[in-house]
């Protein structure tokens, strides 16, 4: 293997682009689909209806409760027999599964938080529980839900590396699969840590900017 | 107006509410006043059904109204209700907050529930903070905002729970005002505050409630001064 070479690093920095792509891609969509999954398992979760929260509690309980490479095999192996999926569908729904588990609990938490009397007032407007959940609660939870979303999707993007194990060409897959044909694995796991430092740097720096520009703080309801 | 028969409250094996018998008649201004965990909160939330009471009924405009009645929407429009803690929508400025009801619920067009809510604001004087945000006001233009807001569903009754209770002494004046001017136009109120200047100045009927009962009603005069019951008597004196 011989001395670690930071001029390698550098030659070979360009030629993951793509790599790093893939990583984005699998997760911008593993965590779109978490989110509109995990909104409806929030208010399946927080619903009177037992019909409704039971199944939502059990779906939580069990993607929570088990390691997300687990689950990816068992979708790409397992639903082999029933419907044909790709390595790359299969990682996509992987990690949208399990993220909305824990989005779905972000939302709860976010929705749960907003003073109760916001319900009130709105359903003494004349509001449908409905209606008051749109204009009312959910705006206000949203805002108090981008801390932890942009949390989670940190999570997310670190995550996506266990695509690998499927033979998606992301990241650490193409990182490895490099190191093992020029013989440099430290220099080219180098590269692959740098991306992933930018990458969640980049997420980091947005919300950060996003939290202030919605003022989050302001919305801590007064009691 | 709005009767109530018989009304009995639980919360679990707790009852908050006890055979009330209660009624409000048109332009009519009823103060209750009782001590803490009286269920005077409760009897107020029964009344637009914020909660649900599990016996006896309550009649508004001659319907009689279950919390089981799929319109509970409706008839909330009919009940207006300000709080102790304002919960004016923080997301939503000062002028949205008092179209809300008319826009989304009233399905009315914009330009004419602008028109509204602008009215409405300038009759409780905050009309130069349409564009801002509630953070941004005092606890006192807080509450009148929220009057406002009730108001703009042109509400048959508007109920007041403890209104100026978490309000610096300083800016009680000025929401106590705005009820007054409301009383004095013949809005049907009922009011649940400690400020027993208020009361005996703007009530037309006080009650007394104490344990889940409504002990003793009368006229203002009757009660503060020459109280029938003991523990009535005991309670005026001391918070007078
Ligand atoms: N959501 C609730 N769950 C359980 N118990 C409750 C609830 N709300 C009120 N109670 C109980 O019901 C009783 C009456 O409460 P209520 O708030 O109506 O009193 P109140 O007369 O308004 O008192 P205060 O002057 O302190 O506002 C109290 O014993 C209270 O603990
Ligand atoms: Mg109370």
């Amino acid at each position: 293997m011989g001395t670690w070479d930071f001029e390698i690093v550098i030659q070979y920095f360009f030629s993951f682009l793509h790599a790093a792509k893939m990583t984005v891609c699998i997760t911008v969509i593993g965590i779109a689909i978490g989110i509109i999954l995990g909104l409806l398992l929030a208010l399946m979760r927080i619903s009177k209806y037992k019909f409704l929260s039971i199944p939502a509690k059990a779906y939580i309980w069990i993607i929570r409760g088990t390691p997300l490479l687990l689950q990816l095999l068992m979708i790409y192996f397992g639903l082999v027999n029933i419907i044909r999926l790709g390595n790359l569908p299969s990682a996509f729904l992987a990690l949208g599964l399990h993220n909305s588990a824990y989005i779905a609990e972000i939302f709860r938490g976010a929705i749960q938080g907003v003073d109760r009397g916001q319900r009130e007032a709105g359903l003494s407007l004349g509001m449908t529980p409905g209606k008051v959940m749109n204009r009312i609660i959910l705006p206000q939870a949203l805002k108090r839900a981008i801390p932890p979303l942009s949390n989670q999707l940190i999570i997310a993007l670190k995550d996506s590396s266990l695509a690998s194990a499927v033979a998606i060409p992301e990241l650490l897959l193409y990182a490895r699969q490099m190191g093992a044909s020029n013989f440099r694995t430290m220099e080219m796991l180098t590269v692959a840590a740098v991306y992933y430092l930018l990458l969640t740097s980049i997420l980091t720096f947005c919300s950060n900017a996003l939290e202030k520009k919605l003022n989050v703080s302001d919305y801590k309801v007064l009691e | 107006m709005i009767k109530v028969l018989k009304l009995n409250k639980w919360f679990g094996k707790n009852q908050v509410l006890k055979d009330i018998d209660f009624e409000v008649e048109e332009n009519e201004v009823v103060v209750i006043i009782g001590s803490s965990g009286s269920g005077k909160s409760t009897l107020l939330r029964c009344l637009n059904f914020l909660e649900k009471a599990q016996k006896g009924s309550i009649i508004i405009g001659g319907e009689k109204v279950t919390s089981k009645s799929k319109n509970l929407h409706l008839i909330r429009q009919e009940v207006g209700m300000v709080f102790q803690h304002f919960n004016l929508f923080p997301h939503k400025t000062i002028l949205a907050n008092v179209m809300e009801g008319l826009t989304q619920v009233k399905k009315m067009p914009f330009a004419e529930a602008e028109d509204i809510a602008m009215e409405l604001l300038k009759k409780v004087n905050m009309i130069e903070k349409a564009n801002t945000y509630p953070s941004m006001i005092s606890g006192g233009q807080k509450q009148r905002v929220a009057i406002a807001r009730a108001l703009a569903m042109s509400p048959q009754i508007m109920l007041f729970d403890e209104p100026t209770s978490a309000l610096d002494p300083e800016l009680v004046g000025e929401v106590l005002k705005v009820m007054k001017d409301l009383a004095i136009e013949g809005m049907t109120m009922v009011i649940v505050t400690h400020e027993m200047g208020f009361a005996k100045e703007v009530a037309d009927r006080v009650v007394y409630m104490d344990c889940g009962r409504i002990v003793e009603e009368g006229k203002p005069e009757d009660i503060f001064q020459n109280p029938k019951e003991e523990r009535t008597r005991e309670f005026i004196s001391q918070i007078l």
